[in-house]
């Protein structure tokens, strides 16, 4: 049995019950989309569109249309690919290594996490497809049967790893997500009042009816999938970061890289994570469900990752000092300063100053502060595989093939395009499904009434509001501070 | 047992019996008719409008589908010698007024697919140079004239030979003044002979040859002789502004020349030194072991010094500060080896090769390295009679004239004067093979065969004769120019015939079918056939020439106007796409010319490189952007002519600036120099250069070079090489390995490059192109950084700036110092293509194999298989992997420029045996597998291994100067084999050895006979 501090602060604000729970997040599924749902979908769309235009001209003229060139093979597309990766790393972790770790505030966030998660993974995955310059013939790399005999895939190459540990962690994190849904899609299937909705949460819900067997295999399945997911969380980036450390390019040919990428990705997915929450609760007014104290949670996990990515940083110029290579050093005196050092200086600025601001609480806690960070850190993030993957290549060996790499109107439309595929699938998602486990957050409400007193701060409600905490339990309008708790009231 | 068609035989019917022996039995009306009805054609039935409507729609409906019909016909009767899939080879020869090759014509199927260099002739050796490897591109270049045309209001119309003789016959009948046909040099005797024909038939005419690099100047002053050098003779050799290893009279003989005396080995440890005065710095500057920057009018300042200084007489002249200072060396060095050098120069100023010409008569070097008995036949053109034609086209003393493969409006100084005076000629005919800038002046053009169509001979230098015969059916109704003067002196002879009867005096009437036979087999002969030219103006005393030679005015910006290597003096090469995209040798520019200006004009005057210059010189002006180029000398600048055509061909035309205009005229002919103010214009343009990065960065794993000195003092010590920290000691990085090695048991190619042999002229470049269907991508790829060639050279100049300086400026300065080329620097060439690693990075991380090893240490590429990652580019250390970006043969942006993969007429030229490659798919350098192939497949017929030299890749058998050797290393008595033996340990080294991927190319430390710039710190040592 666990035990919970009675002085604990509740993980859910507002004094909701049950059915609130209930209410508050079926009602965004039910209700007709409001304008801002609407305005944000249009948007979506329009870079949905900038997707597809981008993407039939990479397909129909070839990669020419990119900016790519001799020297650099890749550029933008895998940047943006390990890149839609780490995002899609939050998820996972979130509901996974939380779960096994029982951090129960969790709860509010690991379904639009996951969600985002596979999300991210979708988008990612269209790069290593649309950067071939055969996607017709993309399958070959699936270790399929021939009558060639021995023509196979090659287990040599760090690609093939990567079609494998993407396509598991894509699966698993989606069966992890659908598994999590099951119950919420039968509360909806339950309230459901039109007949297509009936229809279609029903065979969403598969055939969930609440009783204990269920639940008990809920949990089971549950249990074992975070087990199977949290290698997979260290896994996926790992081998993402071997298509550069098994190279012999200096600036990629790096041990660290395993650990740096995925702490990078941990960090770059939080970031994510607090941009999509921060719009989430407001959108959908979920402001008692992602309290500020989960935002703060956050912000020290991206505190942590910032720094330990700050660190892999400055290790490899230690090592490239170290290993007295002259084509590591040099590499490294040219990612910051040579021809790319504004991308060197964004990355530096933005992931290893930007989230030292965290120590500060008052900045930890600001919603505003907290989102800019969020969005400098996507930002950095971005810049820093860019970093890895153009500056090591643009001047390797011989510098007879020293060349700059600069984007074309594709390339941008291409990254621009997959930015509107997420949020065209984010936006679609926050509508139709729960974008919160009403089943597992409904788990933790009794923290502040079956754990003792209720907490209310040290000392009263007006010093909570100095830390900018949210505002205490009971205040908010519209629930009467005196209503009992029915306890007894199954939704 | 009997079968029956049907029922209808089994019953026998009367109606089955009328039918049953015509070839169509007419069962089923197509009509249906009612009883009664009347035939009615306006009618349709129900049955007829279904089965129309029915053919109609699936007629559009194929129609749209555009399936392309692609007809292989086999031959009927096959013709002798064609075996299909088997080359043949003929020989041949090329020279189209510039340099002259003695080539091999590779024909599949009855197409000329490839040229190389013929190994009989003693001239060229079996070299063959960039320009004449890309020939066979014209042949089916589209820009060609299809049939006769005249003229017709604006435009010109088709006509046919017989219309055409007869006019242009009527013309010259009753021309009253003088008919001249204007050629460049014709080292054809026949050919000479033709013209004289038609010089017979019709009063006063006249052969006037000019050449766009006129050697006007040398002829003159040697009597109207053209010496023969002999570079291999020569220990010094002084260069004043003859570019001869790149484009100077005759530069693949003269290449072969140079680098027998600078090739080394352990049992040859000496070398020839090379001084170089020059102001663009040429290729052959780029090779010299001391190179000297002039102003170009201080090139005859520099020929006066050095004959005073060598004949004892005269003054010191005053001499530019960079020339004073290596004055005394070179002089000691040539008066130490009389009889043993060479001092050549480029200028036209009759003066100043007077004085040269005194230099080496002084040096006695006339009878070893200078031949005036057997002299070079290929500049024969005489400036000063050429610009007395174009005041008689004006004055219009000419009646008529014939433009033989001449372009003078575009490629003469004087341009500009010939257009307008055309018009006043009553009758201009050009035989030029395609409307260009002359031609389509000229009331009436009768092309001319390509040379692959004809029937030639030629006599490059006095007693060496070479043929051209045909290697293909004429492609267009074209006639060979030769012909078409004999039909116009009246005879009907063929050409072919007449020629043939031209060499009974060369080679004897005893036995002379067998001697013919021969000599057309082998393409090359001996004898002689040409009477010595005779040349009107004479020199002038050397007094004189010393007191004609003024140098270079101060403060006077001078332009020098040169050739490109690749383009020449942009004729017929001038719409030659392989030529256009040759990176030119020093500067790595493609498409299009440039002003090369020196680093510090462009600092002070703050120009960047592409901005776009106005060049005023004679009043005229051109426009082009800027490159800046180390090595130009200070207060001048280079452009290179060849450039700005009009009407070329889609390829060539309004590509950079025509130059021609800039040049200077003097009474004595056309100066390739002048006088020229510069001025910014605002605009922009940007060069496609295939490098943009210049120097080495001090990485000497990449490229090694030492000096003559050092070499001969401890030859174990020319090459560093890299050794990695085991826990064992250092040891050699292929000691430490976590692969295991393959094993050849059959054959192990390999590939030697010797860098001291290496010129950079890119001979192999074009060699390779056109072996392996090498897509040409066009200016602005190259700029994207996206040209495919396999094989390409790379450039380094040295820099003044050093890892020695690290200690003291800190890396962070001393590395961007480093990116620096020095003002003048030493320049290195390395060609580089696919290493063939054995332990290749590629081979690993390609995740569907579709490259892989072979069992002959060939990495391949399996193209099918291949998905487009790239990541094997990615993880070359050479960056030799070439990605198809493009569908290069159906993408219309393509077609003008890789027009050889669009059209029928283009895509003759493609090699059958080696696949054109789709989009997105990697392609490399193959070691030419398909003759590895062969060569193989040709030792087994005859159930034998291959023989060393057997297989040879395209880059090795074109090589002028035999720098690369290829060869099997399984055979211990390979060449390579011997040759990696001798040098392991001196001079072989592979390119960035310490990543331990160990290539199956190696190279050999250049070694310069002077101190090394580039690794300076061994003179310390």
């Amino acid at each position: 049995m666990q035990h919970v501090s009675p002085v604990r602060n509740p993980l859910v604000t507002g004094g909701k019950t049950y059915h609130d729970v209930t209410q508050d997040i079926c009602y965004q599924v039910e209700a007709a989309p409001n304008v801002r749902w609407m305005g944000a979908l249009s948007v979506a769309l329009v870079l949905l569109g900038v997707f597809f235009y981008s993407v039939y001209r990479t397909l129909w003229f070839g990669i020419g249309e990119w900016g790519l060139n001799k020297t650099i093979g890749w550029a933008w597309d895998i940047t943006n690919f390990v890149w839609w990766v780490g995002i899609g790393h939050a998820g996972t972790l979130i509901s996974a290594v939380l779960l096994l770790f029982r951090q129960k505030w969790r709860t509010s966030i690991n379904r639009a996490a996951e969600a985002m998660t596979i999300f991210a993974v979708i988008c990612a995955a269209m790069f290593p497809v649309l950067h071939m310059g055969r996607p017709w013939l993309a399958f070959y790399v699936f270790p399929l049967q021939n009558t060639l005999g021995s023509l196979w895939a090659n287990f040599n190459s760090p690609l093939l790893w990567d079609v494998f540990a993407i396509s598991t962690y894509f699966t698993v994190s989606l069966v992890f997500w659908y598994t999590g849904l099951v119950p919420d899609f039968a509360t909806i299937r339950d309230r459901a009042k039109g007949k297509i909705a009936k229809v279609s949460y029903s065979l969403l819900s598969m055939g969930w009816t609440g009783s204990a067997k269920h639940w008990s295999r809920y949990e089971t399945v549950s249990l074992i999938l975070a087990g199977v997911s949290t290698p997979l969380v260290l896994s996926v980036h790992t081998i993402v970061s071997m298509d550069f450390a098994t190279s012999v390019v200096p600036g990629w040919h790096t041990t660290i890289f395993p650990p740096y990428f995925v702490a990078g990705a941990i960090f770059s997915g939080f970031a994510m994570v607090l941009t999509l929450m921060l719009i989430t609760r407001v959108v959908f007014k979920l402001e008692d469900y992602i309290t500020l104290e989960h935002i703060a949670l956050m912000n020290k996990i991206m505190m942590v990752t910032g720094s330990i990515v700050g660190v892999a940083y400055i290790t490899e110029f230690f090592i490239a000092w170290y290993s007295q290579v002259e084509y590591e050093q040099y590499c490294f005196i040219n990612r910051a300063t040579g021809p790319y050092w504004w991308a060197y200086l964004s990355m530096m600025s933005c992931n290893v100053l930007s989230p030292q601001f965290v120590w500060f609480r008052r900045i930890r806690y600001s919603i505003p502060m907290t989102f800019t960070l969020s969005i400098i850190v996507n930002i950095g993030m971005w810049f820093e595989r860019f970093v890895i993957i153009v500056s090591s290549l643009h001047r390797d060996y011989l510098p007879s093939s020293w060349a700059m790499f600069s984007p074309t109107r594709i390339d941008v439309g291409v990254y621009v395009g997959t930015i509107g595929l997420f949020f065209t699938l984010f936006l679609l998602f926050a509508k139709f499904f729960p974008v919160i486990n009403m089943a597992e957050v409904k788990s933790i409400l009794k923290y502040g009434v079956d754990n003792g007193p209720t907490y209310n701060g040290p000392n009263n409600g007006a010093q909570l509001a100095d830390r900018h905490m949210s505002p205490a339990p009971y205040s908010t309008p519209g629930v009467p501070a005196s209503a009992p708790v029915n306890y007894d009231k199954h939704d | 047992m009997k079968y029956w068609k049907g029922i209808e035989e089994l019953d026998n019917s009367s109606e089955f019996a009328k039918h049953a022996f015509a070839e169509f039995p007419d069962f089923l009306p197509v009509k249906e008719k009612r009883a009664g009805e009347v035939e009615d054609s306006s009618v349709a039935p129900r049955r007829d409008f279904l089965k129309l409507m029915g053919f109609g729609v699936a007629a559009a409906t194929l129609a749209s589908c555009e399936t392309p019909v692609r007809k292989a016909i086999p031959y009927l009767n096959k013709p002798e010698e064609v075996d299909p899939t088997i080359s043949n080879f003929y020989a041949s020869t090329y020279f189209t007024g510039s340099d002259y090759n003695a080539v091999l014509v590779k024909t599949r199927e009855g197409r000329p697919i490839k040229l190389e260099g013929n190994p009989e002739s003693p001239i060229t050796r079996g070299g063959l140079s960039a320009r004449a490897q890309a020939a066979v591109l014209n042949l089916y270049d589209g820009a060609r004239l299809p049939h006769f045309m005249m003229k017709k209001g604006n435009g010109h119309e088709k006509t046919d030979f017989d219309q055409l003789d007869n006019a242009v016959r009527a013309g010259l009948s009753s021309a009253t003044g003088k008919i001249a046909v204007v050629s460049p040099t014709i080292i054809s005797p026949s050919t000479k002979r033709a013209i004289a024909a038609l010089a017979g038939r019709y009063r006063n005419v006249e052969h006037i040859m000019y050449d766009v690099n006129s050697a006007s100047g040398l002829l003159q002053a040697n009597s109207g002789v053209l010496p023969a050098y002999d570079f291999s003779q020569a220990k010094i050799i002084v260069g004043l502004g003859a570019d001869f290893l790149g484009t100077w009279i005759s530069p693949v003989e003269y290449s072969r020349q140079y680098v027998t005396n600078r090739k080394l080995s352990t049992d040859k440890r000496a070398m020839s030194r090379h001084y170089q005065f020059e102001s663009n710095l040429s290729l052959t500057g780029s090779n010299a072991d001391v190179r000297i920057a002039v102003k170009p009018s201080d090139i005859g300042t520099v020929a006066v010094a050095l004959y005073n200084a060598v004949s004892g007489t005269g003054s010191a002249t005053a001499l530019p500060a960079a020339a004073q200072k290596q004055m005394a060396r070179v002089v000691a060095d040539l008066q130490a080896n009389r009889g043993a050098s060479l001092v050549v120069s480029g200028s036209n100023d009759p003066a100043v090769q007077t004085v040269v010409a005194a230099i080496n008569q002084t040096l006695g070097n006339v009878g070893t390295t200078v031949n005036l008995t057997a002299p070079s036949f290929v500049r024969q053109g005489n400036d000063a009679r050429m610009s007395q034609f174009v005041d008689e086209l004006k004055s219009g003393a000419i009646s008529a004239v014939i433009f033989y493969h001449a372009n003078p409006v575009y490629n003469h100084p004087r341009g500009e004067e010939i257009k307008t005076a055309i018009s006043k000629v009553p009758l201009s005919v050009s035989l030029n093979d395609r409307l260009d800038e002359t031609g389509s002046l000229c009331q009436y053009q009768a092309p001319d065969h390509h040379w692959l169509e004809s029937w030639n001979d030629y006599e490059p230098k006095r007693g060496y004769l070479s043929l051209a015969q045909p290697a293909i059916t004429p492609i267009f109704k074209t006639r060979q120019a030769q012909e078409t003067f004999l039909r116009w002196a009246g005879s009907n002879e063929t050409y072919y015939n007449f020629m043939k009867d031209g060499w009974r005096t060369a080679l004897g009437a005893n036995g002379f079918q067998a001697a013919w036979d021969k000599a057309v087999h082998d393409g090359v002969a001996s004898g002689s056939v040409l009477p010595t030219p005779t040349f009107a103006a004479a020199a002038p005393g050397i007094a004189t020439a010393i007191s004609n030679i003024r140098g270079a005015k101060k403060g006077a910006i001078e332009v020098a106007l040169y050739e490109k290597v690749g383009i020449g003096e942009g004729g017929v090469e001038g719409n030659n796409p392989f030529l256009h995209e040759l990176p030119d040798p020093v500067s790595k520019a493609t498409w299009g010319n440039y002003i090369a200006v020196p680093r510090k004009m462009a600092v002070d005057n703050k120009w960047e490189q592409g901005d776009v210059i106005k060049v005023t010189a004679n009043g005229k002006s051109i426009e082009v952007p800027v490159l800046v180029q180390p090595g130009q000398a200070e207060g001048s600048v280079s452009i290179a002519v060849g450039y700005g055509r009009t009407m070329a061909g889609k390829v060539g035309n309004q590509l950079g600036a025509n130059a021609f205009p800039l040049v200077q005229t003097t009474s004595d002919g056309p100066v390739y120099y002048n006088v020229v103010t510069l001025e910014k214009t605002g605009a922009t343009s940007p060069i496609a250069q295939t490098q943009t990065h210049h120097t080495i960065m001090d990485r000497r794993e990449v490229v090694q070079e030492s000096t003559l000195a050092k070499y001969i003092a401890n030859p174990k010590e020319v090459t560093e090489y890299e050794r990695v920290a085991t826990p064992d000691g250092l040891e050699k990085p292929n000691k430490v390995s976590l692969w295991q090695d393959y094993q050849y048991n059959d054959h192990h190619w390999g590939m030697a490059i010797d860098l001291n042999s290496c010129i950079g002229c890119g001979s192999c470049v074009i060699g390779c192109q056109t072996e392996n269907n090498i897509a040409v991508v066009g200016k602005q790829q190259v700029i994207n950084r996206r040209e495919m060639h396999w094989m390409r050279i790379d450039r380094y100049y040295s820099s003044d700036h050093h890892e020695d300086e690290f200690e003291k400026e800190g890396k962070l300065k001393t590395y961007a110092a480093m990116e620096d080329p020095s003002d003048n620097p030493q320049v290195i060439f390395q060609p580089m293509m696919c290493q063939h690693c054995n332990h290749a990075p590629c081979e690993t991380v390609c995740p569907v194999l579709a490259t892989t090893h072979s069992s002959e240490g060939l990495n391949q590429m399996t193209y099918n298989r291949c998905v487009g990652t790239r990541y094997c580019a990615n993880n070359c250390p050479y960056k030799v992997r070439r990605f198809n970006w493009f569908s290069y043969y159906s993408n219309e942006k393509f077609e003008d420029v890789n027009g050889h993969m669009f059209t029928d007429l283009g895509r003759m030229v493609l090699n059958p045996d080696v696949t054109v490659r789709a989009r997105g798919v990697m392609e490399k350098c193959s070691f030419c597998v398909q003759r590895i192939q062969l060569g193989k497949l040709e030792a087994k017929k005859q159930k034998r291994r291959p023989k060393d030299g057997e297989v040879v890749t395209a880059c090795a058998q074109s090589c002028p100067t035999e720098a690369i050797l290829f060869g099997d290393m399984r055979d211990p008595s390979s060449r390579i084999s011997q040759l990696l033996r001798r040098e392991d340990g001196e001079r072989a080294f592979h390119v960035l050895d310490s990543i331990n991927v160990q290539p199956n190319v190696t190279y050999l430390t250049k070694i310069r006979n002077a101190a090394s710039t580039f690794f300076p710190e061994e003179e310390n040592a």
